[in-house]
């Protein structure tokens, strides 16, 4: 397939602070696609996301050639298969692919659950979290070693799968090492994965899609107060 | 890859589950022989609690002395080792895309909400039975989309969404029963009622599916175990 899709050809419909439409973005910069970005307005569905993603009416939608994909971990496997003449996202090995899913998963069930939660709480149970989180984080350290052998990404040289499920996540790690004042990432448990985020974020493909911790926090109180203004949503 | 031994494929499982299922049915497919290593209810072994320390749960799949886990990804890893066998994914990108998508909805949202069936009454058990057939009509939608006629999902033969969905018709069987309730209904799912059947008697699938009955018994034991039919697989 040659690298001559007009922009409109592919759409990505999503929102800035999205660290699930993060990954559909750095994808399509790996495999240098250019794309239309139709950013949702924060409160409300558009009618094209609602119609585009009916089942879970939910961001990243990708739609490449009129045609929807949702669910972020599977739009970037698709991006990957479709512009294959492009670098690969997902290591060619089957048990490496095995791995750099497992751990992808990881990221979505069990990392990203517990982080989300740590700035709303207090005292023990917040504890709890951040225990969970940091353990969880040594656990992808030891994978980092692994799977790198001495590179710069998970991927090796260069970005790869288990990076941008991973990476995607670091705006809003850091928002909440600020707003919940406890550090996640840490030189003494984690030094690769220190290392390692200031390659990510420094990445071609990356750059300008992590958004500044300042912004995330804004956004995260402005999301707190108008939660608050609902009752219970 | 030469004809391995069948001691260079192990499965460490148990017979009840439906993510154990997965992983036989696919080994069937590629008529690869493996070592089955059944698990006692309500201890794990040391084998999986090495091979599996992230989350101690089955399905593990060691192949060659490496162990892999979460019972899609193991699929999808047969899926590429066995590369000379019948494919379980389509071939084109966006068609896979849908079938990785309905996976992760029975995942996500059908099996969760059929395991409560079992414990909720009255009101909540209604509204969940609604939420399980609404699912199952979405899937239907998709059965008619995706199999053009056929008999399967993949089309002619069995795919990955056929395993991953298809896994799980012995608990929802045994869910009707203990619950009292119709899920699978021939005026609104009549192409999955058919599927239904076809799967079951496919000669990938045959024996692997557990009787309905023997479920029931099961669901009973656990109750007496967990306080839940299903607790945690």
């Amino acid at each position: 397939m040659a690298n001559t899709s007009s922009t409109h050809d592919v759409k990505v419909l999503g929102a800035w602070p999205s660290p699930f439409v993060i990954r559909a973005r750095i994808a399509l910069n790996i495999k240098s696609v250019e794309y239309e970005f139709l950013a949702e307005t924060p409160g409300s569905k558009s009618q094209l996301l609602l119609q585009s993603n009916p089942v879970h009416k939910k961001i990243p939608v990708l739609i490449h050639r009129g045609k929807p994909i949702a669910e972020s971990l599977i739009i970037v496997q698709y991006i990957d298969e479709v512009w294959s003449s492009g670098p690969s996202i997902l290591p060619s090995d089957p048990y490496d692919r095995a791995i750099a899913r497992f751990w992808a998963a990881y990221v979505d069930d069990k990392f990203f659950p517990s982080m989300s939660l740590i700035k709303s709480e207090q005292g023990e149970k917040k504890a709890a979290l951040v225990k969970q989180v940091t353990e969880g984080l040594v656990l992808l350290e030891e994978a980092f070693q692994k799977s790198s052998k001495g590179k710069a990404f998970f991927g090796g040289d260069r970005i790869g799968y288990l990076d941008v499920a991973f990476g995607s996540m670091l705006g809003w790690l850091r928002a909440t090492e600020k707003m919940g004042e406890v550090k996640l990432l840490d030189e003494a448990k984690t030094p690769g994965l220190v290392q390692w985020a200031e390659s990510f974020c420094a990445d071609g493909a990356v750059k300008g899609l992590i958004p500044e911790t300042e912004k995330l926090v804004e956004f995260a109180k402005l999301l707190a107060a108008r939660m608050k203004g609902r009752g219970s949503s």
